[in-house]
């Protein structure tokens, strides 16, 4: 493996918090949301694609995402919920990328079955228009090689795991995790970085891909 | 006082680390709450918990009580009613009187925080005396579907704020400023929701002569006909058809509200004369009501509205499987199958305490399922969080902010 003294640059973790803000939008059919979800911010569509993520943290990955759980549990549209809770987000670098496919999910389900359009959510189970406000700021860790950064990766909340992992590569549209980004560009230990970057985290609890993570980096050590 | 660090073999070391991370960040910043009592009800319940524990964070923090008398408070309860959707006759006198009291406390109040942060109708009026300092309105009440002609006078106060901060998504408006949603919390170390230990369970049920000898259901609310105590009296007949258990209906505050004592008698004169029914009229006592709760096998709350429902957090948090009603803020509480039930009928409540009571392991998971779920989102130290980040959103207008 690299020697993993000779960093260029130590590893800064940043932890990420957030704010729900409320728009006031809501929809009670699937042409009302379909019209939403084109029209709304792309805050709203990272909040419903994640918020599942940290406030359901402790849960096996189910339910992906605020649109298939109302659109399966509230208006009963079994398969199209299906379908929208299978989108592979990790596919996707950007929410504008994400937020078409949702779309297209939803409009191409309606022309299929004009019958789903006529069913509608009763008054107090609406589908409200959520966005996130994040809030990143450094703690007081930094990794200047892999064996510190697997030491550290024990010991940070699940935020900042979430902010490097989520939030920098679909939000902040940087392609790829920030643990990736480190591993290639200062540690030069491509294989690793490409063997983080091909983890699913959508389909884990962060607990877990937080222990994938240090399992991999530990391995790479013992290597 | 608690001091914060006794949370930390709650939440963990990390969440509070955060916190004073958050809170560093405001420094020399002044925080004022202001509302209209300093004791009784769930405002104040809140902020004697929070105001000592955002100063010993760092956060300099000061709570100011307006004045008003007693026709002031009367009003504001006709508005609390209206505000709830429910019919409130609102003269014009009584928009007078309130604007007055308004203007007097406008003159005597000193508003000398950075951030003002005014807690429900009572003190709204206050916003007239902005400066250059910045003002947060909180909603504590459920605004899903207001009187009009209320929500018309308050909103001329309400854009006046830089923010406006409600506790469900139903309950935002169309405004032309920002809105936040906190949801309210409840104290893992207050008497209500900490460990006991099983004497003191014991002792409880004994002085209540509630024997354990079969599964207990469980519903902790004011004899209120918004929290259908007779539904569940209902509900449970129909359980109780295939499966022996006991039935808790265990309230307080109805002495001093004649709707509350009918409702208490028609609860009594439902349940007849079934000995496994245990209607109980409490004085306030959270430690009862918390062991009453650890007591429990399946505990409901089958309300017909909410403006929150935080006694299912609380019996989410002692790990207890749920069956709760589909209104104000317990959808954001339970994910129905997976950290409890939701139901929207007798017939349904009625199922889903049958199922609990005959599927342990399940009912067992959803109860864990919700402890964590309550740890992660509803405890007061994620209500401390979400109020320094609201302190620090009041200076920054992007979505990503890096502090």
């Amino acid at each position: 493996m690299p020697e993993a003294a000779k960093t260029i640059e130590p590893f800064r973790f940043y932890t990420r918090m957030h704010l729900s803000a409320l728009t006031g939008l809501k929809a009670a059919t699937l042409e009302e949301l379909l019209g939403l979800v084109r029209d709304v911010p792309g805050a709203c569509i990272y909040h419903h694609t994640h918020r599942f993520l940290q406030q359901h943290q402790y849960l096996s990955p189910e339910p992906p995402n605020d649109f298939a759980y109302w659109v399966k549990e509230v208006l009963g549209e079994n398969e199209l919920g299906e379908q929208l809770a299978s989108i592979d987000t990790v596919q996707f670098t950007t929410i504008r990328e994400l937020r078409d496919k949702i779309a297209a999910t939803i409009a191409e389900y309606l022309k299929e079955n004009p019958s789903a359009g006529k069913r509608f959510a009763h008054e107090d189970q609406q589908f409200h228009f959520i966005k996130s406000m994040s809030f990143v700021l450094p703690t007081k860790y930094a990794a200047a090689n892999l064996s510190e950064f697997a030491d550290i990766l024990k010991k940070v909340t699940i935020d900042s795991i979430y902010f490097h992992v989520f939030e920098a590569r679909l939000r902040l549209e940087k392609g790829t995790n920030d643990f990736s980004l480190w591993m290639e560009t200062s540690l030069g230990d491509r294989d690793l970085a490409k063997r983080i970057a091909r983890l699913d985290p959508y389909t884990q609890t962060l607990e877990d891909l937080r222990a994938t993570i240090i399992g991999i980096v530990q391995k790479r050590l013992a290597s | 006082m608690t001091p914060i660090d006794d949370y930390i073999p709650i939440v963990g070391q990390s969440v509070i680390d955060d916190l004073k991370l958050i809170a560093e960040k405001l420094e020399g910043k002044l925080i004022q709450h202001i509302n209209s009592t300093a004791v009784g009800g769930g405002v104040a319940e809140i902020l004697n918990r929070m105001v000592p524990l955002l100063n010993e964070l760092g956060v300099k923090t000061r709570w100011d009580v307006i004045k008003g008398g007693e026709r002031f408070f009367e009003i504001t309860k006709k508005f609390h009613n209206a505000l709830h959707g429910r019919p409130a006759d609102i003269s014009g006198d009584d928009y007078s009187h309130f604007l007055e009291v308004g203007q007097k406390n406008i003159a005597e109040m000193d508003t000398c925080g950075d951030i003002v942060f005014v807690h429900d109708p009572q003190p709204i009026t206050l916003i007239k005396k902005r400066g250059a300092n910045k003002w947060l309105w909180r909603c504590h009440v459920d605004v899903s579907n207001p009187a009009p002609e209320l929500w018309k006078f308050l909103r001329e106060f309400i854009i006046q704020y830089d923010s406006a901060v409600f506790s469900a998504p139903q309950f935002a408006q169309q405004l032309p400023i920002r809105q936040f949603l906190i949801a309210p919390s409840i104290d893992p170390l207050s008497d209500k929701n900490k460990e006991l230990p099983k004497e003191v369970i014991d002792a409880v049920l004994l002085k209540y002569n509630i024997p354990q000898d079969k599964p207990i259901v469980t519903q902790i609310s004011r004899f209120d006909r918004l929290k259908d105590p007779v539904g569940v009296v209902e509900a449970y007949k129909k359980v109780k058809k295939y499966i022996d258990c006991r039935l808790v209906l265990a309230g307080g505050g109805a002495a001093d509200d004649p709707e509350g004592v009918q409702v208490f008698e028609e609860v009594k004169e439902r349940a007849g004369k079934d000995e496994d029914i245990h209607i109980l009229l409490l004085a306030h006592n959270d430690l009862e009501i918390n062991a009453l709760q650890r007591a429990s096998t399946v505990i409901v709350q089958k309300s017909l509205k909410e403006g929150f429902g935080l006694t299912v957090s609380e019996a989410l948090w002692k790990a207890k499987p749920v069956v709760a009603g589909h209104v104000g803020g317990i959808p954001l509480q339970i994910t129905s199958k997976y950290s409890g039930l939701l139901c929207h009928s007798v017939d349904g409540a009625a199922f889903a305490i049958k199922q609990l009571l005959n599927s342990p392991a399940y009912a067992r998971k959803l109860g864990e399922n919700g402890r964590e779920h309550v740890r992660n989102n509803f405890l007061l130290t994620r209500h401390l969080r979400d109020y320094i980040l609201l302190f620090h959103s009041l200076y920054h207008d992007t979505d990503v902010v890096y502090l």
